[in-house]
């Protein structure tokens, strides 16, 4: 709950304790807010294309399920959410535990992600010029992936001032609206894994 | 009060001491503070407005008579994408969102905005953007033949933007530089928002908000979900253009009506993003010329978020002659006649507000009420299109020119101008000269209206847009002659306008801290404000803060 | 319907000679149009009141409650709402608004799911930069800009489907006295109908840009009686005119021709002109206009267009030629028997 005052509340005769809420977190909600916008309109040109492509392979012939990466990048929202209440708690040592684990669970999710490419254009000469089917599929999981290196590049960075001793219990909610992020990330994961590889399939 | 006076009195000596010119540019270059960042905003905008302006008169040029040489057909073509662009994203744009910069943390009690580095970056973003799109002009054939500005009308639609119709990088310059312009615009979206919510001043509930700021509110929360899209679409298509990608490419199967769907989806709640801070302008000055509280500020926010929400569900009415069929048509005639409820919900409480009180013909004043009789027709027009098959007749022809035009100058620019010579005197100590005003006033109400009433009948008769020129004897030659005449007009003003703002500067009347007698938050700091807005952080207890402080007897939190 | 004459005639009168066009969305001349004209009037009609009043209402407003000096300084009464006030112009607004809907509905209906009479006639437009493509397809014809339609008579109508896709850029056609416009599509099949009541030649051009040329993609319809139609239609069918000899220019003409990159873009049918990506001349006398609709066509403006099309519309697709003066004669001889 969004409890944290950005000003002192001070009890006026007639007027409740004035308690807004912490602005980072509006400012991420913003963000996600924004970015899913632009996710949504890649998946609606993902959906109003399938099938429709002229020539080339289809989703049915060369997409396999990403289980691998799909649990990995799942989990690491748990491990993320670990480290915020260990923060929360003055747990550091745990707090750092859990942005090592999200960033190895991202990690491998990316290196899945790279795998499945490297097969796409080598084995079936798919890429993002071959038929609509490449172009959607390239962009939407490409756009996808770019947020995840982004996520994890944020996460890399607070892991190193977690070794470093800098992260206080005071910051938890710094990492909290870090962490909302990559919740965000998690559950575009969830929509391009429902719409292209289930639906498109 | 003693605190207010000494603090008035440093301020001023800080004021008096000269600096060192580079002093000066650094610290406007390097600021975060919220009152200069929206001063640097509006001051970008009004120089692309009046380059935009010229580029306008140039086209009117060409169109004064029939099969005119006065530019080429690439020359024109080019010139309307700009002029289009440039108004859109780097006048509106800028400009509204310079005054929410300003306006907003003064009117809820706040020292500044939320995060104001991400201010400060969106603002010089934004910027970066509008002078890409102006290099352009330097690339191709050079200045003259101008340049490698993009030449595919300012919606760029699929696939005349596609590498094979348009090779060359005219297009990619007016990819980038909204994509640029787009990031600049949600970061201060995310920054109004963000404000809003987690700082106003203790005892400022959001009913209590002035209602400038609920329309920045709302309007910050569309650009969210409106922006994105054209984010998206234009990274579509620089893909299609370098990559090989064929999201618009018709000759694989891609669809040109797509890129028109998700531009629409950006490009109508877009008007909307223009139109409701300028609701917001008005909102704050017709209460204090008419000296009466706004009529029905409850229904004023409801009909504000109405309109946010309704107006992200009618984006086809662009698209009527598309084929979309009769029950996609159907559809969206519904949802564009259903948004003009809350609009005119608006109109009648501005009505109502003026209706038993004291109105004051200020220039401030007169610009409003210019606003609302323009609006009333712009509104009406807008009715007229959303007629489906009225629309097959009027859309793509000057009626369309004349009626987003009414909107954009008749009701923006008028409210804008009204909100310029209401609050100058806040943000510079000076007062605006009222007699040069009046003269700004009248030649650009002459000139709006002679350009802009008269447009729309071209478009009865036949003419479609964006042509460079027209066959005589379609009966289009006398009208397109008098809307030209009424640009040199609206020229005249706006020069008037702007000699206005730069020697009241220094030659105004001084204006103390509330030359109004207003009463939301902005009127309770000196003028201009020092850095910090408020020494003490206000609290207030109902709508109008100072209207309390200066009818003890009466106070609005009783009828709260 | 009545009153939807009277309206027409009024605003003819009221216009006197500036409204006069022969593009006017108000003279319509099909059914379409007037479909369309009639609720146009009634939309014109309903906001015209609306603005009367709240002009009205506003312009009283300001006079009657501005402020006089002379009174004391004391601020007038502080109102701030009403519940009933509010519904009130809520609820109106909203019935206005469904009456509006429902005519609107009515007549996208009538328009865009009439049923297709057996008489009607199939064109195929096709839009390219900057010129339109004609065919006939149960007729065997094709053409280029001119499009011949014939008249229908309301006791049994014959009109026209035009079934209309680009080639390029979207195009739109508007020939505003016969009906709304509608948008040439690549990738994508519109269909829209005419029915011109009266013979004429009916005006309109390209509606959506379409590049640098937009401007100059005129339209010309020629509605003809069923017996002008027929006859026009055997004309085009007949094969080009094989033997012309009688008339040295014109064969010199042809060979120049066929031998040079004319034939790459443009169709003669009969020959071995078979390109498709300009306008077909196999009947290109037979037209009034060239270049689309801006140029009469002429033996002098058809030489000058061959010689440099840039010089006649700058921007057009079509190269220059790069001929001698004497082939130039020569061709335009040859093309100048081509009705």
């Amino acid at each position: 709950m969004m409890q944290t005052a950005s000003t002192i509340p001070i009890a006026a005769p007639r007027e409740p304790a004035w308690v807004l809420p912490y602005r980072g977190i509006v400012g991420m909600v913003c963000l996600i807010l924004a970015e899913s916008a632009i996710f949504l309109i890649f998946v609606v040109a993902y959906i109003y294309y399938i099938g429709k492509s002229l020539s080339g392979p289809t989703p049915a012939q060369v997409l396999e399920l990403p289980i691998l990466g799909t649990v990995c990048l799942l989990s690491s929202s748990f491990t993320v959410h670990f480290a915020v209440s260990a923060l929360r708690k003055g747990n550091v040592r745990g707090c750092t535990v859990g942005v090592a684990g999200t960033v190895l669970l991202g990690a491998i999710f990316l290196m899945t992600t790279a795998r499945e490419w490297y097969h796409l254009i080598h084995d079936f000469g798919l890429t993002i010029r071959t038929n609509l089917f490449g172009t959607t599929f390239y962009s939407l999981v490409g756009l996808h992936a770019t947020h995840v290196a982004v996520g994890l590049i944020m996460l890399t960075i607070t892991l190193a001032l977690l070794l470093s001793g800098r992260v206080k219990e005071a910051h938890a909610e710094r990492l909290e609206v870090l962490s909302l992020y990559w919740h965000f990330v998690d559950g575009v994961w969830v929509v391009v894994f429902l719409v292209v590889y289930v639906l498109g399939r | 009060m003693a605190n207010g006076t000494v603090l008035e009195a440093i301020d001023q000596t800080l004021e008096l001491k000269r600096r060192p010119p580079l002093d000066v540019v650094y610290e406007w270059v390097s600021t975060v503070d919220h009152k200069k960042i929206g001063l640097m905003y509006i001051v970008y905008a009004l120089i692309f407005l009046v380059i935009a302006g010229f580029e306008a008169v140039l086209m009117r040029i060409q169109l004064a008579v029939p099969n005119n040489h006065f530019v080429s057909p690439q020359v024109f073509n080019r010139l309307f994408t700009m002029h289009g662009t440039t108004m859109v994203f780097f006048v509106g744009m800028p400009i509204l969102f310079g005054f929410g910069n300003y306006l907003v943390p003064l009117m809820i009690g706040a020292r500044d905005m939320a995060f104001p580095r991400l201010n400060a970056f969106s603002f010089w973003i934004s910027a970066f953007g509008g002078l890409l799109l102006y290099f352009s002009y330097l690339g191709g054939d050079g200045l003259y033949g101008a340049g490698s500005a993009p030449d595919v009308g300012w919606f760029a639609y699929a696939p005349l933007t596609a590498k094979v119709f348009s090779p060359g990088h005219s297009t990619d310059y007016w990819t980038l530089s909204i994509l640029l312009t787009g990031i600049g615009t949600t970061g201060t979206a995310l920054n109004i928002v963000t404000t809003t919510i987690c700082m106003r001043c203790k005892g400022m509930k959001l009913s209590r908000m002035p209602l400038f700021v609920w329309l920045m509110l709302v309007t910050s929360g569309l650009v969210f979900v409106a922006v994105s899209p054209l984010t998206a679409a234009q990274i579509m298509l620089t893909l299609d253009r370098y990559l090989g990608a064929h999201f618009f490419d018709t000759q694989a199967g891609g669809s040109a009506v797509l890129w028109m769907h998700f531009f629409w989806i950006f490009g109508h709640p877009e008007v909307y993003i223009l139109v409701l801070p300028a609701f917001g302008f008005v909102n704050e000055i017709i209460p204090v010329f008419s000296r009466k509280a706004i009529f029905g500020y409850p229904a004023m926010v409801a009909a504000s978020v109405g309109i946010g929400f309704i107006s992200l569900s009618v984006w086809a009415h662009h698209m009527f002659t598309v084929g979309l069929g009769p029950a996609g048509n159907t559809f969206f005639v519904f949802a564009t006649m259903v948004i003009s409820v809350p609009t005119g919900i608006k109109i009648f409480n501005w009505l109502a507000t003026l209706w038993g009180g004291k109105i004051i013909f200020k220039v401030p004043m007169m610009f409003c009420i210019a606003f609302l009789f323009q609006f009333l027709v712009a509104g009406l027009t807008g009715i007229m299109l959303s007629s489906a098959p009225f629309n097959w007749q009027l859309s793509a022809s000057y009626f369309v020119v004349a009626h987003f035009h009414y909107v954009l100058v008749g009701a923006i620019l008028t409210a804008l101008f009204g909100a310029f010579y209401y609050w100058y005197p806040k943000v510079t100590g000076r007062m605006m000269s009222e007699t040069l005003g009046k003269w700004h006033f009248w030649l650009f109400i002459i000139g709006f209206h002679l350009t802009f009433d008269f447009m729309h009948v071209p478009g009865l008769l036949g003419m479609p847009r964006r042509i460079y020129t027209y066959e005589a004897g379609r009966g289009w030659e006398w009208w397109n002659l008098i809307v030209g005449i009424g640009a040199l007009f609206q020229t005249a003003g706006t020069l008037i306008f702007v000699y206005n703002l730069v020697r009241s500067y220094h030659r105004g009347e001084i204006a103390g801290h509330d030359p109004w007698d207003a009463w939301t938050l902005e009127w309770a700091t000196p003028s201009p404000p020092p850095a910090y807005n408020f020494a003490v952080e206000p609290t207030v207890s109902s709508r109008r803060p100072l209207w309390d402080l200066k009818h003890p007897e009466d106070q609005d939190e009783n009828y709260e | 319907m009545a009153l939807l004459a009277a309206a027409n005639t009024l605003s003819r009168i009221a216009s006197g000679g500036f409204l006069l066009s022969p593009t006017s969305i108000f003279d319509p001349a099909a059914t379409p149009a007037r479909s369309v004209f009639g609720l146009s009037m009634l939309v014109l009609s309903v906001t015209l009141v609306i603005f009367l009043i709240v002009a009205g209402l506003l312009l009283y407003v300001l006079i009657r409650y501005r402020h006089k000096p002379a009174e004391s300084e004391r601020e007038p009464a502080q109102i701030y709402g009403s519940n009933q006030i509010e519904l009130s112009w809520t609820v109106i607004p909203i019935l206005i608004v469904v009456m509006l809907f429902l005519s609107t509905t009515r007549v996208i209906l009538d328009t865009e799911a009439a049923p297709r009479p057996s008489g009607a006639l199939d064109v195929t437009v096709i839009g390219h930069q900057f010129w339109w493509e004609f065919r006939y397809p149960k007729l065997g014809v094709v053409t280029a800009n001119e499009l011949h339609v014939p008249v229908s008579d309301p006791a049994r109508p014959t009109p026209t489907y035009l079934a209309m896709s680009s080639a390029d850029t979207d195009h739109s056609f508007w020939v505003p006295r016969l009906a709304g416009k509608m948008d040439l599509i690549p990738n994508r099949l519109n269909t829209m109908w005419i029915d011109p009541q009266s013979p004429g030649l009916y005006l309109g051009q390209c509606a959506q840009y379409c590049g640098t040329q937009h401007a100059k993609m005129l339209l010309r319809v020629y509605a003809q009686s069923p017996e002008d139609f027929a006859a026009w239609i055997k004309q085009q069918q007949k094969p080009v005119a094989q033997d012309l000899s009688g008339n040295p220019s014109a064969v010199e003409g042809q060979t120049v021709f066929m031998h040079s990159a004319c034939i790459n873009c443009h169709t003669v049918a009969g020959t071995v002109a078979t390109g498709r990506f300009g306008p077909d001349l196999t009947h290109l006398a037979s037209r009034d206009t060239i270049a689309s609709g801006p140029v009469q066509n002429t033996p002098e403006n058809l030489r000058q267009w061959i010689a440099d099309p840039n010089s006649m519309k700058p921007g057009v697709l079509m190269p220059s030629m790069h001929l001698n003066d004497h082939d130039l004669d020569m061709i335009t001889a040859y093309l100048t028997t081509l009705h």
